[in-house]
């Protein structure tokens, strides 16, 4: 994609704001619709469109495969210790409680935050490593045949 | 529109059409979501629907060729079986309750009580948000998980491709160097 010189000036303009609306839906997502899954979504698109648009290796210098196969498990491992950790604080398992015992509502806000922090990063990680397994195996694609 | 848009990827040819028209599709669905007040699930649809899935399908597409070819059979059957699924599916939604209806089942059972106890319980605005990461955390923890090992799926399916191939280059020259010795 050398030669589209409007794509890639919007890219790199949009992206950052790409991140910064991902960001904002993931951690304002108990006051406004969105949370977990659609922030991921938003964010994996933001590395997508950089990748399409400049190059899959560009985007991989940025956000290495391994990074993104450590992060995978990370999300679902930051939710499940979020369970453990109020276990170990004597509440049952996923209850939020147990961050703050003496507020519950601000436990509950925290667990809220931390649970859907992880969800973001696992969607986050699953969509670009799924990009990743289809890009890795396409042969580039002439300007001229899209 | 969302029928006109569903006629219009059965009968163009052009894959790249279709995987854009289903594109269209998915952003008019969100509109209908957004007409329904589900909010959070018409954000899903844009982002997941119209946005991830049409990168993909345009992922795959560069793979294979840009136009399907015409099947030599005949499609009478498969529309007969389509007209009696629909049939079916209209006939179930006449048990259905009236669209915003308070005796709905929705409007009966946990709902009320998850929203008289959210304010005091979680203090959180969005209900959804509260529901599905506080009350149903389970599900949702369960949710991840299968978002988890699909990813893990497709990287062994597609990735691992790779590795099989590269192992059986390995072998050649251990064969070579057995029949020197």
């Amino acid at each position: 994609m050398r030669h589209h010189l409007i794509l890639r000036v919007i890219t790199k303009m949009l992206v950052g704001t790409i991140f910064l609306f991902a960001l904002y839906v993931q951690f304002h997502g108990d006051y406004s619709p969105g949370g977990g899954f659609q922030a991921g979504v938003i964010m994996a698109s933001g590395f997508i469109i950089y990748g399409l648009i400049f190059s899959l290796e560009k985007l991989q210098l940025v956000f290495p495969p391994w990074l993104v196969h450590k992060l995978l498990a990370l999300g679902v491992l930051l939710y499940a210790g979020t369970g453990i950790y109020s276990l170990l604080g004597g509440y049952a398992y996923l209850d939020y409680t147990a961050l703050s015992p003496h507020h519950p509502e601000h436990g509950q806000h925290l667990g809220i935050l931390i649970v859907e922090a992880g969800v973001g990063i696992t969607v986050t990680g699953v969509m670009v490593a799924i990009y990743y397994a289809f890009a890795a195996r396409t042969p580039i694609i002439n300007d001229e045949e899209w | 529109m969302l029928a006109a848009t569903a006629f219009a990827v059965i009968r163009t040819r052009s894959l790249f059409a279709t995987v854009m028209l289903s594109g269209v599709f998915s952003f008019l669905s969100a509109l209908l979501f957004v007409t329904l007040d589900a909010v959070d699930v018409a954000f899903t649809e844009a982002a997941v629907g119209a946005g991830i899935s049409t990168v993909l399908m345009l992922g795959t597409l560069s793979l294979t060729s840009r136009f399907e070819t015409p099947s030599p059979r005949s499609s009478f059957v498969p529309f007969i079986v389509v007209c009696v699924t629909g049939a079916a599916l209209v006939y179930g939604t006449l048990d259905m309750p009236n669209f915003g209806s308070p005796d709905a089942p929705a409007q009966t059972h946990v709902g009320p009580d998850y929203l008289a106890r959210m304010p005091h319980e979680v203090g959180v605005p969005n209900a959804v948000t509260a529901i599905l990461a506080s009350y149903r955390g389970f599900d949702t923890l369960g949710e991840t998980a299968v978002v988890f090992a699909a990813g893990i799926g497709v990287m062994l399916l597609i990735s691992g491709l790779r590795r099989r191939r590269r192992d059986e280059d390995l072998p050649e020259p251990d064969h070579d160097r057995k029949e020197q010795v």
